[in-house]
């Protein structure tokens, strides 16, 4: 890619500082009087340059805790805990803060571009509009540096495509201008949700290639919330996994995939089809996401776990370190332990 | 091996048509596709979406009415049926859809939603009907007791699995899976997938997989059939496909199989509209290997066996290599081994109530 245009060169910033450091960050809903607690105490940081993927399946609370980083919780949500950007918190300031920093600072994009564009302006109108709400750039400009964004989105005729209206532009298209909107402004984060899930596997791959390179060029920090291992496996630094509103394990995305330390990790790539031996029995984690109106006591996979023992319903094991870098949520990890008689 | 399924040159055309209502053109959906399905036998029909691989699965139950060409079913040209010999015909045929949100009634129940093809084609009395639901549910891993529950009872995952016993109750000879288990999160995705196929192996099914999961297919399927705007450009032996893809196209899905890793740089481009299909190789717009021959002449799908519609496969270079990288190796191959239920007791099992 080009460096010429403006919006997009990198800041610098120190890289061992996280730019969002979430602590303990817990979050419910208030539901006829009563609290469904969604999130339970969950920690993670993301670092500038680097991609950091959150990973669990429906429920598990990776969409609301960025939901809650950005300030777009409904009324009813109770939220404890700290994320810090740059080193300011989120939680606690206003939401006209908040607001300031949404789009300047950090950004977000979703599964269904469609139901986040504007219907009845031009891809080129929404993201001057963007230029145009966090810089001081008159009409013509921001529409200039509009066009530029779409290029380095790599819209093919990003003049005539910025003069299109959503409806008239592909589902892959439409989600590069959702990055260029997001990444008008050159945010410090950008968390991308589930952001290939509604497309075509040729142009996912396409868009996350694109976010990568973007990463790169502009060391913005990304969070990538997805159910898909392989899109961790090819795109990710680091990986949170997520299950039932906890954090059940944490690590380089390499160390992950080479030694997974929670048993859920190790079901969930037992489960993936694009794994295993072709023709064999996938390795199906048994049972269900438990209800998280009547969650299970202590571990919460315990349930579903087969190397669950009596302790683990106890109380919430706590991320524990088991290898440099490297935590996980299970009292019986390093799981090497769980393979001594099964030579 | 018997052929069960045989479609002949089948095309499907939707007219497309302008605020005015006025004819503006066509979706070429299906455009020219022969295929034969064995007894006994997984195929799978993959491609993305507007590739025309979800009306095929329906041209092939008579769900649609192609344009022209055949579609034998045992023998028989399902066109030439009456409707009421159809209707018979239709026991042996079944389909099972994506959402299992929308496909079951929500005003029925388990138990009334799989002994309606039961009552429909008089297949058993009706005093044996509760024992046969029971034997259904059973067959799909649920608990006798749900027969009398209500759909919005059960998760994504059970819906599917009554859906699916609703597909299996007028013992079928063909089912048309149209993206089973898309819907589903992963790991329920794998214990239905499981399922399907002791399903498939125990009542000897013939499946046909609409699916545009390269990973799932891998998993299901025996051959593969890949669609690109409406028509079959490679058709083989799944592990020769998908391992060893000729065709330019295949190549570039299995290259953007998420955790494949390959360098390869991804495809360009979208897919264009299949009102205005590109001349000749509908491939060539997005290409590499494009020449002027491939702009001008259409590919005849040629070869025993694995079959590729592209006028350079004998002369393109080998594809890049994939590293599977969620393998993971001996340790976690013998984990997973604990979620089988195959591997020994883990120590320190005694301790579990």
């Amino acid at each position: 890619m080009g460096d010429e245009a403006p919006y997009l060169r990198h800041r610098d910033f120190p890289v061992s500082t996280p730019v969002l450091d979430v602590s303990g960050l817990s979050l419910g809903f208030r539901q006829d009087g009563r609290m469904l607690g969604i999130l339970d105490g969950i920690s993670f940081r993301a670092e500038a340059g680097k991609t950091l993927a959150i990973v669990g399946e429906s429920g598990c609370g990776k969409s609301v805790a960025s939901l809650a980083i950005m300030g777009l919780l409904p009324e009813n949500a109770m939220v404890s805990g700290s994320a810090r950007l740059m080193g300011r918190d989120l939680l606690g300031m206003s939401a006209e803060e908040r607001r300031a920093l949404r789009g300047a600072e950090m950004a977000m994009i979703f599964q269904e571009p469609m139901t986040s564009l504007n219907p009845a302006f031009t891809a080129g109108e929404q993201v001057a509009e963007a230029l145009r709400l966090h810089q001081r750039l008159d009409r013509d400009a921001a529409f200039k540096a509009a066009v530029a964004m779409l290029e380095k989105v790599r819209i093919p005729d990003a003049a005539r495509r910025a003069r299109q209206y959503p409806h008239q532009l592909s589902g892959g298209m439409r989600q590069r201008v959702m990055i260029a909107i997001a990444l008008a402004c050159r945010p410090k984060l950008l968390i991308a949700d589930e952001p290939t899930t509604a497309l075509d596997v040729t142009v996912q791959a396409q868009i996350l290639a694109l976010l990568d390179d973007l990463k790169r060029e502009t060391g913005t920090a990304v969070i990538l919330i997805t159910h898909d291992l392989g899109v961790v496996a090819d795109h990710a630094d680091d990986v949170v996994v997520m299950y039932a509103g906890r954090v059940a394990e944490q690590a380089r995305a390499a160390d992950l995939f080479a030694r997974p330390e929670h048993p859920y990790t190790v079901g969930l790539l037992g489960a993936a089809p694009a794994a295993g031996v072709r023709g064999e029995r996938l390795a199906s984690i048994e049972g269900t996401v438990p209800d998280l109106r009547a969650p299970p006591p202590g571990c919460r996979f315990a349930p579903r776990c087969p190397f669950a023992i009596a302790r683990c319903a106890e109380g919430a094991p706590p991320l524990t370190e088991v290898a440099p870098g490297h935590f996980s949520a299970c009292l019986r990890a390093p799981l090497d332990g769980m393979l001594g008689v099964a030579a | 091996m018997t052929v069960l399924l045989e479609l002949r040159d089948v095309v499907k055309h939707f007219p497309v048509r302008d605020a005015l209502g006025r004819r503006a053109g066509a979706v070429h959906a299906v455009d020219g596709v022969s295929l034969s399905v064995a007894e006994g036998e997984v195929l799978a029909i993959v491609g993305e979406s507007g590739c025309g691989k979800s009306t095929l699965g329906r041209v092939m139950l008579r769900l649609i009415e192609p344009d022209s060409g055949s579609v034998r079913f045992a023998g028989e040209d399902l066109a030439t049926l009456s409707p009421s010999a159809l209707r018979a015909r239709r026991r042996d045929m079944q389909i099972i859809f994506q959402d299992p949100f929308g496909s079951l009634d929500p005003r029925m129940t388990v138990a009334q939603a799989i002994a309606e093809p039961l009552r429909l084609h008089r297949l058993v009395p009706r005093a044996e009907e509760p024992a046969r639901v029971t034997e259904l549910l059973r067959r799909v891993g649920l608990r006798p007791e749900s027969a009398g529950r209500w759909p919005h009872e059960f998760s994504g995952g059970q819906r599917q699995r009554i859906a699916i016993a609703r597909a299996l109750a007028s013992n079928p000879r063909l089912i048309i899976g149209d993206e089973p288990v898309s819907a589903l999160d992963v790991s329920v995705q794998a214990q239905v997938i499981n399922l399907l196929r002791d399903l498939i192996r125990d009542l000897r099914l013939t499946f046909v997989l609409v699916s545009h999961d390269l990973g799932v297919v891998r998993h299901v399927a025996d051959r593969v059939a890949v669609m690109y705007l409406g028509r079959i450009v490679e058709e083989g032996p799944a592990e020769e496909v998908l391992g060893a893809p000729r065709h330019p196209y295949t190549r570039a899905l299995v290259a953007a199989m998420p955790g494949a890793q390959t360098k390869t740089p991804p495809l360009e481009g979208d897919v264009p509209s299949p009102i205005a299909p590109p001349s000749g190789c509908r491939f060539h717009t997005r290409c590499a290997f494009a020449a002027e021959r491939c702009r001008a002449e259409t590919p005849r799908l040629e070869g025993m066996g694995h079959a590729v519609a592209c006028h350079f496969a004998e002369s393109l270079p080998p594809p890049a290599e994939r590293i599977a990288a969620l393998g993971g190796g001996e340790r976690l191959a013998r984990l997973q081994a604990f979620f089988r239920g195959t591997a020994p007791s883990p120590t320190g099992m005694g301790e579990h109530a």
